[in-house]
């Protein structure tokens, strides 16, 4: 199955590209704005030192879907989650329960969490993310 | 149309958010809207360091929703000119806001004691700022603030240095520690307000009228940005990529003008820079062009052998030619710990390097003494200058308290008027092209080389009268209002044409029409100049330094009767345009 990764880090200039991608991806409903994106673009306290960018690596055995007690976090086959959205209570568990902090929290109160779509990854100008072919 | 302006009042601690669509309907954003909301809430004899001094911060209708629209406007009172002050910045600054869900920000008064305050979705804390103050270097300020507040990714952090608190009136406001609000001294109204920082995090959503254009319009201007010529030359060497063209044309300013060819441009150009020194690019947010070059800086300690620094340090054009050539320094490691000299204590480079050069000559002809400037101050002393610029932050003496007021002021005091190198009390750009450049910077509403690029019609036509100049300048200042209302960036010029702003406004739910377009900024021009005029802009008064008449540029000798003219010309038409 396919997957989001990082091919380079170190050309990571910060433009946030990515993120605003996130917010756009659905093409009936794109939005404008950083409220759903799953993907965060951050420096190393300063982005002379360099940059990380955060987002699900999809584990096979994700943490945030144990501690999701409505169900809408379910793990995906092959790893990672599928949202539900209409199940979520906005209870925050998967936010605690990320070690990478790749729950995001949106503006109404519910989640976003990569999809592993591979749409950020055409507007990444400098070659950093990648989306490529995993065995699982 | 996002249309909300916060508005925050130190005086009590208060703010409060207004929906304004009159605003930005009428006036698109950025500088438009600012020079609206200046108005409504400053008297114009306001004084700059005083509490009736407004900030505004504004954003345009493009951000976030395209790329390239990363900038923030700032618009105040400037205590440098005693005029209208207006800057821009990059970084995070225009997303930050906008996503926080503002189209504007007003400050009003000052606060008793220091703050920083953190803006976010519909609420703004008072944080006590009393140990930030009174730590000079910029860097740190920011590194404690990062520390202590959430948001990484998605906020800003403008903040001053020492300079903005000891109110040099040319102290910038650094945000994200590699872009400023250089010009007109942003820093010491922040230092006034007792404002040692400003934090913005935003997380926000804004939804497009018609999705499926919106997305195709976005795929159109970064396809243009990132695949077409119109943006290549920021995106590999960056501005610094000017300094060998305009040194071979006569254009790049050397030791206070005394020259405008430096023999060292070689050393401190884009490319020596790129193959010595450039350790990382970064971008402003949604930006993808990445025009931010950071050079690192290998420093050994002196008497302790394998112990090294190594700092990074941001260069662009600006920085090289007032920092560089303008000293007479022609080495990169020189020129880096000057800039980041300037940039830990959060002072304009371009400002500080034409009030050192006009105090080196002034020294140099015996007009200041070493009483005066205590260091020595000689056209390619690293040490002497980085010595200066501590003491223009800590102003020892009465000569650098008048030197931390600016060049203007400086020489009203101390004599050598004809080449304190200012145009309407700001400091020189680096382009000594031609007539059009120079009165580009006299008649520019914030006397900067972006408001009107005269340098560049230098380049491009030779022919022009006196009139022509003025109009073409006019004309080329009118169509920057349209951009620096949207906000893109002046480097996607290219990319922003006339026709597809039209388009891009579309998927937004706004029609505008080319025309539209054209005549509001016309418009926003002349609301530019009358606030200027109410300030006491004095056109007819405007002085032009002699020492531009004695130095060949690109267009030969510059004639003192043709810049005259220009000026008398320009000064009719204001008067027909207000």
């Amino acid at each position: 199955m396919k997957r989001l990764e990082i091919k380079d880090i170190e050309k990571c200039v910060g433009c946030g590209l990515c993120m605003f991608a996130c917010s756009r991806k659905f093409a009936s409903h794109p939005e404008i704005g950083n409220s759903s994106s799953a993907i965060l673009p951050v420096s190393l306290s300063g982005f002379e030192r360099g940059a990380t960018v955060i987002f699900c690596k999809a584990c096979s055995e994700p943490p945030c879907a144990q501690v999701c007690p409505t169900g809408a976090l379910k793990p995906k086959k092959g790893g990672g989650v599928v949202y539900i959205e209409r199940l979520c209570i906005g209870c925050k568990y998967c936010v605690e329960a990320c070690t990478l902090n790749a729950i995001f929290e949106r503006e109404d109160g519910k989640i976003a969490v990569c999809i592993h779509c591979g749409y950020c990854v055409n507007y990444c100008p400098h070659g950093v993310l990648e989306y490529r072919e995993v065995k699982t | 149309m996002r249309d909300s302006v916060l508005i925050i009042d130190l005086n009590d601690y208060t703010y409060e958010i207004q929906s304004r669509p009159d605003l930005f309907e009428k006036w698109i954003g950025g500088t438009g809207v600012a020079v609206q909301l200046l108005r409504e809430h400053m008297d114009p004899k306001a004084d700059p360091l005083g509490e009736e001094n407004v900030i505004v911060f504004a954003t345009g209708p493009f951000t976030p929703a395209y790329p390239l629209a990363s900038k923030t406007v700032a618009m105040f009172k400037s205590p440098l000119t005693g005029n209208l002050g207006e800057s821009h910045a990059g970084g995070r600054t225009a997303t930050s806001i906008a996503n926080a869900g503002y189209g504007a920000i007003v400050i009003k008064g000052a606060s008793e004691k220091p703050v920083y305050l953190v803006i976010e979705n519909e609420k703004v804390h008072f944080r006590d700022g009393r140990v930030l103050w009174g730590i000079e270097d910029s860097l740190i300020v920011g590194r404690i603030i990062a520390e202590n507040e959430s948001g990484r990714g998605i906020r800003t952090m403008m903040r001053i240095g020492g300079a903005g608190e000891k109110l040099v009136r040319y102290a910038c406001v650094t945000t994200e520690t590699y872009r400023h609000f250089g010009r007109l001294g942003l820093g010491a109204v922040f230092g006034s307000k007792r404002i040692k920082a400003l934090i913005v995090r935003g997380r926000g959503k804004f939804l497009p009228s018609d999705p499926k254009r919106f997305r195709e319009i976005y795929d159109e201007i970064y396809r243009t940005a990132i695949a077409s010529d119109a943006m290549k030359k920021y995106h590999l060497l960056g501005t610094a990529e000017n300094v060998i063209p305009l040194n071979e044309l006569n254009s790049l300013p050397t030791r206070n003008l005394t020259s405008a060819k430096f023999e060292k441009a070689e050393e401190i150009s884009g490319e020596a820079l790129a193959e010595h020194n450039l350790g990382r690019r970064i971008a402003c947010s949604h930006c993808p062009i990445a025009c931010i070059h950071l050079a690192a800086l290998r420093i050994p300690y002196e008497n302790e052998p394998y112990f090294y620094k190594t700092i990074m340090v941001s260069y662009d054009y600006e920085l090289i030619y007032a920092l560089g050539s303008m000293l007479g320094v022609g080495s990169r490691e020189g020129l880096l710990r000057l800039i980041h000299r300037v940039e830990c204590y959060g002072l304009d480079a371009m400002s500080t390097g034409v009030c050192l050069a006009w105090a080196t000559e002034a020294l140099k002809r015996g007009i200041l003494t070493r009483d005066h400037t205590i260091v020595e101050l000689s056209f390619g002393d690293v040490d002497g200058y980085l010595k200066a610029i501590d003491y223009i932050y800590e102003q020892p003496n009465e000569f650098y308290r008048n030197l931390a007021m600016g060049v203007d002021h400086a020489s009203d005091v101390y004599g050598g008027k004809d080449f304190a190198l200012s145009f309407g009390g700001n400091e020189m750009p680096g382009y000594h092209t031609g007539h059009a450049a120079h009165i580009g910077f006299a008649t520019g509403l914030r006397h900067s080389h972006l408001d009107s690029a005269g340098y560049s019609l230098d380049q491009k036509v030779t022919e022009l009268t006196p009139q022509e100049a003025v109009d073409r300048l006019v004309a080329e200042e009118c169509w920057r209002q349209v951009l620096s209302s949207l906000v893109v960036c002046f480097f996607a010029r290219g990319v922003y044409k006339v026709d597809l702003i039209s388009r891009a406004f579309e998927p937004l739910g706004v029609e505008v029409t080319e025309d539209d377009l054209v005549r509001t900024g016309e418009e926003i021009y002349r609301e530019k100049l009358k606030l200027k005029l109410e300030m006491g802009f004095k056109p007819e008064d405007m002085r032009i330094p002699g020492r531009i008449f004695e130095i060949q540029s690109l267009r030969g000798k510059l004639d003192e009767d043709f810049i005259r003219e220009a000026m008398n010309y320009y000064v009719r038409k204001v008067r027909e345009m207000i």
